[in-house]
């Protein structure tokens, strides 16, 4: 009799969940306006997908307007609209209002 | 010196958690306090169904997926393991309510009892929310579930309190047991950074909404959270060694919050605001806690 080995289930690479594009599932949209943003990172913090990233490319921090001049030293917040599904935490946690929170257009 | 992971992310986005969950983001932060050195043992729940979509994962460190019953089990085993190779690791679970206060109770009772070096983490949603909102013995009083309906017969919604869970685990003499709420930040990382810095048995119990189930938009995640704690309704303390006597409230808030502000957000109380005794009970029941316990 001959024995057929085949393979079970094979996940190719950890965390290939990024294959999946959940931004599709925003109805509304967060936008940072930079010149309010204080770069405190809550939105950062907070956001359940991840979909925020903390950049910390130098070029960026400083090219990206800011409130106030100090505040370019810190790395920047920026939202993964690959994934972000709009579920609006980042929107109603920022200390100073700095993200809009629109609806999103297709 | 430990390396710093913080802003690493262990856990991918691309998973079908809904918008708003706040599991992902108590998750997230374990994980990056944990490091890559770690190995998650999950039970079954939305956490897992959600997370590992075949052929997809949302997780970078080794995961092992159990079912409701035995992630404590499998936990206590993967640490036997390492330790019987004298490799050294993280061992964490992750488990929903119902897969830890309800029916993986037995296999994390001998957990503790058996003395593993492993981190339980309980990301608590209050009911079962993966098969439809049915209650569970972490839903606390007056929540409406798809099992515990609210009508003329019963007004009130759940008849039975949450069952004290962390108490009950501390009771074992856990090596370190406590409350915490990702909205409540400093005090839930600071929890996460001591839990992982014991050895022994270690068990967080982390409320964690559900958007679904509690029957709120997406966006006030984090704020309907803050006021769990605020109200004074899901108290935040922590236990070493079983001493319960001793436990210790590490979160007051500045000024307590009626009970009201937390429950007119959610849909799941909303028929207690009809009823100006219901919501006076469970402010007396909140007082009465404070009262006995504050001074802690
Ligand atoms: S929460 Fe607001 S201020 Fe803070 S980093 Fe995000 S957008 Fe900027
Ligand atoms: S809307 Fe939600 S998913 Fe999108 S970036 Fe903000 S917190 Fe993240």
């Amino acid at each position: 009799m001959e024995i057929v080995y085949t393979r079970g289930g094979v996940i190719p690479y950890p965390g290939n969940s990024t294959e999946n594009k959940t931004g599709s599932w925003r109805v509304f949209k967060p936008v940072i306006n930079y010149e309010k943003c204080i770069r405190c990172m809550i939105c950062w913090q907070f956001c359940p997908e991840p979909a925020i990233l903390k950049i910390k490319d130098e070029d960026v921090k400083k090219n990206t307007p800011a409130p106030k001049e100090p505040i370019k030293r810190l790395p920047v917040p920026e939202i993964d609209y690959d994934y972000c599904k709009g579920c609006g935490i980042c929107y109603n946690e920022c200390p100073v209002n700095a993200i809009d929170f629109v609806k999103e257009e297709r | 010196m430990t390396e710093n992971y913080e802003d690493m992310e262990f856990f991918a986005p691309g998973h079908g958690m809904c918008a708003g969950c706040a599991a992902p983001i108590i998750v997230k932060w374990v994980l990056k306090l944990s490091g890559p050195n770690t190995i998650v043992v999950n039970a079954t729940g939305c956490l897992e169904v959600a997370t590992t979509a075949y052929p997809h994962t949302s997780w970078r460190i080794p995961w092992l997926h159990v079912a409701f019953e035995n992630s404590a089990a499998a936990a206590s085993g993967v640490e036997a393991a390492l330790r019987a190779t004298g490799e050294k690791a993280n061992v964490i679970v992750f488990g929903g309510d119902g897969g830890t206060v309800d029916i993986g109770l037995q296999a994390l009772s001998g957990m503790v009892e058996r003395g593993h070096n492993v981190l339980y983490v309980l990301y608590d949603n209050e009911a079962y929310m993966n098969t439809g909102i049915q209650r569970s013995s972490a839903t606390p009083w007056g929540a409406w579930t798809t099992t515990s309906k609210v009508g003329k017969a019963n007004p009130i919604g759940k008849l039975r309190p949450k069952k004290p869970i962390a108490r009950i685990i501390a009771a074992h003499n856990a090596k370190y047991v406590a409350t915490a709420n990702p909205a409540i930040f400093q005090d839930f990382k600071k929890k996460v950074q001591k839990a992982l810095s014991y050895e022994g048995p270690r068990f967080l119990h982390v409320l964690s909404s559900c958007t679904t189930g509690w029957r709120h938009d997406p966006s006030k995640t984090i704020e309907i959270l803050r006021l769990a704690a605020d109200t004074g309704l899901f108290p935040l303390y922590e236990i070493i060694d079983g001493d319960i006597e001793n436990m210790r409230i590490t979160y007051h808030p500045k000024k307590f919050k009626p009970v009201e502000e937390y429950l007119k957000m959610q849909g799941r109380f909303r028929h207690l605001l009809k009823n100006p005794d219901l919501v006076k009970k469970l402010q007396d029941d909140v007082n009465a806690w404070w009262e006995k316990y504050g001074y802690h």
